[in-house]
C-alpha cells in the first residue's frame, strides 16, 4: 500500500515528526511504500541542514535524511511555508527537496492513504 | 469506508478527544498517540466517557507512548487494546481514511 | 497566495478531499496556511470540501480588522473561494451555539449542519487534512 504522510510541526518543539517518522519507518518494514513526505507549516524546519543537536538525543533531521537514503523516500518541503521561516534551496539537508503545495494534494490523490501528524 | 481517528492531545489540556469522539462513526477505530495516551488510562476523569465510546468503537493506544511517559499498558481501560507502530501502520491500511484529530 | 500554483491537474482520478478548521485565526497560523492548501487544491479538480468546527468557525466570522496587529486580514479570501469552484463549506450548528454565534455572523455562504451529520460526512471523505 502507497502512503502520503503530512508533517505539520518542526523537528523538536513537538513530537510530530518523530511519530510520523516512527511511522514510515514501520511502513517501509512491513513492505508498504511511502509515495511521499510533505513537510508543510513549521513543518519545513525538519528539513534544515542548520540542526546540531546534543549528541545524547536523537537527530530527527538525520532520522528523515537515512529514510531517504536507504528507501529513495521523496521528502518534500512546502515552498510558500518554507520561505516565510528562511527555509530555502540552500538551506536543505541531502535527501529533501523544496517545491510547491501542488505536491502535497498530489500526494493525497496518488497515495491510498493519507496519514497527518500535527501538534 | 471506515475511519481511523487519531489524537495526539491529553484531554485534560484540550478538546481534540471529544471532538473526535463526538464524530467517529460505529465500527471506525480511535488511536491515541503522544500525548493522549493518558487518556486510555484507568482511574482517569476520562475512563467512563472512554469505556463508553468503546461500546461502538475500536480503541486503540500507542505502546511506546504510554511507557515513554511511564504509564503502565496493563492499566489502560478495558477495551482498549495496546499496540505498536506496526500496529498502527496495519490500522491506517486497514481503514480507508485516517483523520488526525489536532 | 498561490505564487507555487501549480499547472492543471491531469491526472483523471477525483477523490473527496476535507479540510477540516478547528482552530480559530491569527494565534496561530493554521487557518490562513489551510487557507492557502485549499486554494492549491482547486487546480487539480478534486472533490473539496471545507469544514469549520469548534474554533475553527472564527475564521469566517464577520468583521475582521487586523489593522492594529499588522497582521495580513485574509478572511476576504473566503469569500473568493467560490470563484475557484469550492462552494462546499460546511459549518457545525453545536460549535456556533457553543459561542454564542448564528449564521448571520459568518461572511461567506455556508451549509450549517449538526454534529451528527458532520460525522457522517467526514466519513464519506477520501482524504482528511487537517492542522
Amino acid at each position: 500500500m502507497k502512503f502520503g504522510i503530512l508533517v505539520n510541526e518542526g523537528p523538536y518543539n513537538h513530537q510530530a515528526s518523530d511519530s510520523a517518522y516512527r511511522f514510515a519507518k514501520a511502513a517501509i518494514d512491513k513492505g508498504h511504500e511511502i509515495y511521499r513526505v510533505f513537510f508543510y507549516y513549521d513543518g519545513v524546519l525538519n528539513a534544515t541542514k542548520h540542526s546540531e543537536p546534543p549528541s545524547d538525543d536523537r537527530n530527527v533531521i538525520k532520522n528523515w535524511q537515512k529514510l531517504a537514503e536507504d528507501h529513495k523516500v521523496d521528502l518534500v518541503v512546502c515552498v510558500a511555508a518554507g520561505f516565510r521561516r528562511g527555509i530555502v534551496e540552500d538551506s536543505l539537508a541531502p535527501g529533501f527537496r523544496i517545491s510547491g503545495l501542488g505536491q502535497l494534494i498530489e500526494a493525497g490523490i496518488q497515495a491510498d492513504r493519507m496519514v497527518t501528524f500535527g501538534d | 469506508m471506515s475511519t481511523l481517528h487519531t489524537v495526539n492531545k491529553s484531554p485534560f489540556e484540550r478538546s481534540s478527544l471529544q471532538a473526535c469522539l463526538g464524530h467517529a462513526q460505529a465500527s471506525d477505530s480511535v488511536l491515541l498517540i503522544e500525548d493522549a495516551v493518558m487518556a486510555a488510562l484507568s482511574g482517569t476523569a476520562f475512563a467512563a466517557k472512554l469505556a463508553d465510546a468503546g461500546q461502538s468503537i475500536k480503541l486503540f493506544v500507542l505502546g511506546p507512548d504510554l511507557k515513554a511517559r511511564g504509564l503502565d499498558p496493563a492499566k489502560v481501560v478495558n477495551g482498549i487494546t495496546v499496540i505498536d507502530y506496526d500496529g498502527f501502520v496495519d490500522l491506517a491500511a486497514e481503514n480507508s481514511t485516517i483523520h488526525s484529530w489536532l | 497566495m498561490g505564487e507555487d500554483m501549480e499547472e492543471e491537474y491531469e491526472g483523471g482520478i477525483v477523490k473527496k478531499f476535507m479540510f477540516v478548521n478547528r482552530k480559530a485565526p491569527y494565534g496561530t497560523i493554521y487557518a490562513l496556511e489551510v487557507l492557502e492548501m485549499v486554494l492549491i487544491s482547486a487546480a487539480f479538480d478534486q472533490d473539496v470540501h471545507i469544514a469549520f468546527l469548534d474554533d475553527g468557525i472564527y475564521q469566517i466570522k464577520k468583521g475582521q480588522d487586523t489593522k492594529e496587529l499588522g497582521m495580513k486580514n485574509f478572511s476576504p479570501t473566503y469569500r473568493a473561494l467560490e470563484g475557484y469552484d469550492i462552494e462546499k463549506l460546511f459549518v457545525e450548528r453545536e460549535s456556533l451555539e457553543e459561542r454564542g454565534l448564528t449564521e448571520d455572523d459568518l461572511l461567506v455562504p455556508v451549509e450549517v449542519i449538526s454534529r451528527a451529520e458532520m460525522g457522517a460526512l467526514m466519513a464519506g471523505m477520501d482524504v482528511v487534512l487537517t492542522a
